[in-house]
């Protein structure tokens, strides 16, 4: 059971019970619906900026334990961010969900985020974790809508 | 009649292997069986020794393929008694074949204010094809409710069917609940009105004996590879009177009997619906699985595995927190669940690591997931070869993942 204590992690599970930021915006400036087709998990993020920093951020929708958390924990660490610094942490997750970054080694500013390294192991769940960071993607480039398969 | 099942597991060789250190718990049988050593076998003696395309050359290769071939095509009318052998096309699994009958039946008999009759219980691949003719023939899918329990209505069923109806589809076992459909009676309805049936058996031939002519069914679809056969292999058999009257679904080699550029004739069924090279080797397998069936006690098995159902349904039932989807009186050994709080995919990963294979997900019928109003299930979905004690490691482990979750 190892593996499975590095997937669901205390703090993992903490935020799918009780996922920070879980709401609306209603005047939110960007929006997207993330959908992965395959497991029917989807998510709307909102984001507020202000000028080029994301003053608010949250999400609402199902999906499991994985992608909630993630959707929650990534609400906590981009608020306050610039476009740039997110879509940093953006790159840096999804290299660290897909095996490209290694967060013993490899220079980042994950730091919470670490927490779903253990993803890796589940090739079947990473689209779980890096769903709410596409969403978000997609919303602070306009895009609307996307959809993981 | 008892029923030998460690006897049986020693003709499986993966039920023996450990996924994740642990035994493997394989309860994954709705997606796909496994393959018992005599269809390995038969598969590597064909592959290692007579490999060869079938009604092509006067070569000993060739020939001997086609008798193959054709001997499986045999055992495939016997095993579904159906009239004709002729009456049996080879296909990739149930999927081509619905496409199949869809489009060829659609084209031919399907227009403008027609109507096709959908069960709400049924898998993506017996909607999505009646679909798409619907849409080129300017036709309609009605569905065909179900209730709480997950049984269709049949008063309501019988209330649809009209002077406009022109098919009606309906699954034997469904994929996602485990529900046995009445369709025999259905079938004997469909026809006061003149409409032909088709029936996804997909997941009915791995579980209990079937007969289309005592169901009467026009047409009747299966995979190989749920029953025990391998992946690639598939059955259409379908009444001559459609089939004759039909056009073919592919076309080119093969299903032709005489080509020029004006003009095209089709060979009789069932080359007609066999364009191009079949699956040959698949098509054995599925005959040598169809063998190992008729060497076991179907009834007994059956008898097994219903077993299996009722003791797993009153375990799971027993645990707070734990829902069963389908709750039909009817049902084959498939138990849909879902745990309060907790998402199925986090529930198949937890019982993953335990060496426990089930499905989680929308098992390719969202519209069943709508009615009861759940993203996804975890389904757990037995064969013959599973044991009474799979079923204590299936609960000790949704036990586990409530734990977990608490």
């Amino acid at each position: 059971m190892s593996e499975l204590n590095e997937l669901y992690q205390d703090t993992i599970l903490d935020h799918n019970k009780n996922p920070r930021n879980f709401r609306d915006i209603d005047d939110a400036d960007k929006s997207a619906d993330g959908k992965n087709p395959l497991c029917g998990d989807a998510l709307r993020v909102y984001v507020k900026m202000e000028n080029d920093v994301v003053s608010d951020v949250a999400f609402k929708g199902s999906g499991c334990a994985i992608s909630k958390a993630s959707a929650s924990m990534m609400t906590q660490a981009v608020k306050g961010k610039n476009r740039e610094q997110a879509q940093l942490l953006f790159d840096e997750f999804h290299k660290m969900v897909t095996g490209e970054l290694d967060i013993e080694s490899d220079d980042n500013s994950l730091g919470k985020l670490r927490v779903f390294a253990g993803v890796l192991e589940f090739p079947a769940r990473v689209k779980c974790a890096s769903l709410s960071w596409h969403t978000l993607n997609a919303a602070l480039h306009d895009e609307g809508e996307i959809s993981t398969e | 009649m008892t029923w030998d099942v460690e006897k049986v597991r020693k003709d499986f060789p993966v039920l023996h292997r450990e996924v994740n250190g642990k035994p493997l718990v394989y309860l994954d049988n709705g997606a796909s069986s496994q393959v018992p050593q005599i269809v390995i076998d038969r598969m590597s003696a064909y592959a290692a020794d007579e490999h060869s395309n079938i009604h092509r050359g006067v070569h000993y290769l060739s020939q001997h393929a086609t008798t193959a071939y054709e001997a499986a095509r045999e055992k495939v009318k016997r095993f579904i008694n159906a009239p004709d052998v002729k009456e049996c096309i080879f296909v990739r699994g149930t999927t081509e074949g619905i496409n199949l009958v869809a489009q060829s039946y659609g084209k031919k008999f399907i227009g403008e204010g027609d109507e096709i009759l959908v069960s709400a219980m049924e898998h993506h691949s017996n909607i999505v094809p009646w679909q798409i003719v619907a849409e080129e023939h300017g036709a309609k899918v009605i569905m065909t409710p179900m209730n709480e329990r997950g049984e269709l209505i049949i008063e309501e069923y019988e209330r649809l069917l009209n002077e406009r109806t022109k098919m009606v589809a309906v699954t034997h076992v469904s994929n996602s609940l485990g529900t046995v459909n009445p369709v025999k009676e259905m079938i004997a309805t469909a026809h006061k009105y003149g409409v032909p049936v088709l029936v996804d058996a997909a997941q009915s031939v791995p579980h209990f004996a079937v007969d289309v002519q005592d169901l009467d069914a026009d047409f009747f679809v299966f995979s190989g590879h749920k029953m025990f056969g391998p992946t690639g292999s598939g059955v259409v058999y379908g009444k001559r009177k459609w089939l004759d009257q039909v056009p073919p679904y592919q076309t080119g080699g093969g299903m032709i009997r005489s080509v020029t550029f004006e003009k095209t004739t089709y060979a009789p069924i069932p080359e007609k619906f066999e364009a191009g090279t079949p699956a040959i080797a698949a098509g054995i397998g599925l005959g040598a699985a169809i063998d190992y069936l008729n060497s076991i006690d179907f009834d007994a098995a059956f008898a097994h595995e219903h077993d299996l159902l009722e003791y797993a349904t009153a375990r799971l039932a027993d645990i707070p927190g734990v829902t069963i989807i389908g709750t039909a009186a009817e049902k084959a050994s498939v138990l849909s669940f879902t745990i309060e709080g907790v998402h199925p995919h986090d529930i198949g990963t937890i019982l993953d690591q335990q060496g426990i294979a089930v499905r989680a997900g929308h098992h390719c019928a969202q519209p069943v997931m709508d009615f009861f109003c759940v993203p996804a299930t975890a389904r757990a979905s037995f064969a013959f070869y599973n044991t009474r004690d799979e079923v204590d490691k299936l609960a000790d482990a949704v036990q586990k993942v409530i734990e977990v979750f608490a």
